[in-house]
């Protein structure tokens, strides 16, 4: 970033100036991750931990071919870190779809209705608890197949809070807005497109938010469903039963940083598409 | 009671023996759970076509009540409120609110809004017609300029102006105000008060609008209900306002009859129907 404001001598048209202004924003936490990262670092090479050092991750040559060309193609399952990354998420991709469009309609029929609400919260409460691993041999069981087994498990963990929020948004239309459209008389279509979408649809996306994480985070799970494919949840299984230690770190860390793109650019998102509600 | 059908506008048509609208001995009781609580007890009232009526009353006493059976969001438990000799059951456009809180929706520019309105309640009328009303009802309300604002971004004044061209664009024949101007500032309000009129005087339709303020129900209304306290509050006084339209504020407050009809106002609400404050 540069600074915008108008050009003054000395330190305010100084990039080095801004930077010591603003330190209040980024010196915590680069502090805090350099601080963990040197504790890491100490512990691991005075052998406190079994885990490979931070900076093994470079000195490693399996693990710096990794960092260094995430693009190559060996053919079979010996491919770069974005190759793996873009296998997961086109499967993530499939079951959130899946997930949102399922969670929106089915939040948006028990927000309007009542009675259907009362004769399947029971049932929903009870099955978001169970986590993304349980649903593995029954998904298995199900679909009898990996691929739709393992969009199954995705599907499932993602499409609670969806659901949910979805009903909740609905149920939060002001009972003002319902009486415009009853005055009015409008039809059920325009109070879906006018009035209700745009009302829920902040609460729709907190739902989504919250759903892409978890989506990401079942992604091991599903992917330990389908030994023999390409995807970064089998890459680190795959490290682990040939005692690669570092790749594991590699790809956890890998794992942690593409969540949080994901989970900023729903943020990023969610702002433009309703923004100051 | 004493006789409620006069028509009290110079040069309406004679009415029927049916009226406009009428209130057949209206009571509203509420289910509680320390018993059935009655709001509004064997309300006998009627409306002419074309009249500005302004009903007053303290809080809680059931204005709001009395005017939801008019728009049809509440039904009476026992008795009709007859338009058109047709008993009101449900809301319709015919019957247009100004809501308390304006109502309007925050995701569209106070043109939608209007637009919105008018495209629900006529949706087979020609695009450009719609877009003609809707421009020229933002116009009477001097919004032209903010037209393409969002609600977020009006003052409560210009919020207040939106919601009443969306309620005049559709056209209705009654058009039921619950104490629109309270929450604004005395200039803005009295601004309003003279748009409402000058509105009011190009379409005639009924207007029902609940105020707190004497000097607004007596610069705006033809009749002033005057409501007795709840519960069973029932109407006490039906004060006809004669002034001659269209009106100006300085010269009726000149007129010695406007502080007549005031101080009998406010005889009626502070002393024969004094609030009790002990709740
Ligand atoms: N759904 C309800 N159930 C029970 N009591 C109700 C219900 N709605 C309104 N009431 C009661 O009916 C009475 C009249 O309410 P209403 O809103 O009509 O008063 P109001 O004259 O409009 O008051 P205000 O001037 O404060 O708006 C109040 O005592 C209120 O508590
Ligand atoms: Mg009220």
């Amino acid at each position: 970033m540069v600074p915008t404001s108008p050009r003054r001598p000395g330190v305010a048209s100084n990039p080095l100036g801004w930077l010591t202004r603003s330190s209040g924003t980024w010196l915590p936490p680069l502090l805090g991750t350099g601080g963990f990262l040197l504790l890491w670092q100490i512990l691991s090479s005075a052998g406190v931990i079994a885990l490979p050092a931070p900076s093994s991750l470079f000195t490693e040559e399996r693990t710096r071919t990794l960092i260094l060309y995430p693009f190559y193609d060996r053919g079979g399952l010996d491919k770069g870190l974005f190759w793996q990354t873009m296998a997961s998420l086109s499967r993530v991709a499939q079951g959130y779809t899946l997930a949102a469009l399922v969670g929106i309609a089915v939040g948006i029929t028990i927000g309007l209705k009542p009675t259907i609400n009362r004769a399947f919260d029971p049932l929903f409460q009870f099955l978001r608890m169970v986590a993304p691993l349980a649903w593995v041999p029954i998904a298995l069981v199900l679909f009898q197949k990996n691929q739709p087994a393992a969009i199954f498990v995705i599907f499932i963990t993602a499409i609670w809070p969806i659901l949910i929020n979805t009903a909740e948004g609905v149920r939060q239309i002001p009972q003002d807005y319902r009486n415009v459209a009853l005055v009015l008389q409008m039809s059920s279509r325009r109070f879906f497109t006018k009035v209700l979408i745009p009302s829920a649809l902040p609460y729709i996306f907190t739902g989504l938010r919250i759903s892409i994480g978890l989506a990401w985070l079942a992604i091991i799970a599903a992917e330990i469903v389908m030994p023999g494919t390409l995807g970064i949840g089998f890459f680190i299984w795959d490290a682990y039963q040939q005692n690669y230690v570092g790749e594991i770190v590699l790809g956890v860390i890998w794992i942690g940083a593409i969540g949080l793109v994901l989970d900023r650019l729903m943020a990023w998102l969610q702002t433009r598409i309703s923004p100051g509600q | 009671m004493s006789t409620l059908l006069q028509p009290t506008l110079a040069g309406l048509p004679s009415p029927s023996t049916e009226a406009f609208l009428r209130f057949e001995n209206v009571s509203k009781v509420y289910p509680t759970p320390t018993g059935p609580y009655t709001v509004l007890d064997g309300i006998d009232m009627a409306v002419n076509q074309g009249e500005f009526m302004c009903v007053i009353g303290h809080s809680g006493c059931g204005k709001s009540t009395l005017l939801n059976m008019v728009s049809g969001f509440s039904t009476p438990s026992s008795g009709q409120v007859v338009l058109h000799g047709n008993a009101i059951t449900k809301p319709g456009p015919d019957r247009m609110v100004v809501f308390q809180g304006y109502a309007l929706l925050p995701w569209f520019s106070a043109y939608d809004n209007v637009y919105l309105a008018i495209d629900s309640v006529k949706p087979d009328l020609p695009a450009v017609e719609k877009k003609e009303i809707t421009r020229e009802h933002l116009a009477m309300v001097g919004l032209t300029e903010a037209a393409d604002k969002k609600i977020n971004q009006l003052s409560g004044g210009m919020k207040q102006r939106v919601a009443i061209a969306r309620a005049l664009a559709i056209r209705p024949e009654v058009l039921i105000l619950d104490e629109p101007f309270g929450a604004l500032d005395a200039i803005t309000k009295e601004e309003l008060q003279e748009e409402l009129l000058t509105i009011w005087n190009t379409q005639k339709c009924t207007v029902l609008m609940i105020t707190h303020d004497i000097d607004e129900a007596l610069f705006l209304a033809d009749r002033l209900v005057m409501m007795t306290n709840g519960p069973a509050a029932k109407i006490g006084e039906i004060m006809e306002i004669n002034f001659p339209r269209p009106r100006n504020r300085e010269e009726i407050m000149e007129d010695p009859i406007y502080y007549d009809m005031r101080n009998q106002a406010l005889d009626f609400l502070y002393s024969r129907f004094a609030h009790d404050d002990t709740e």
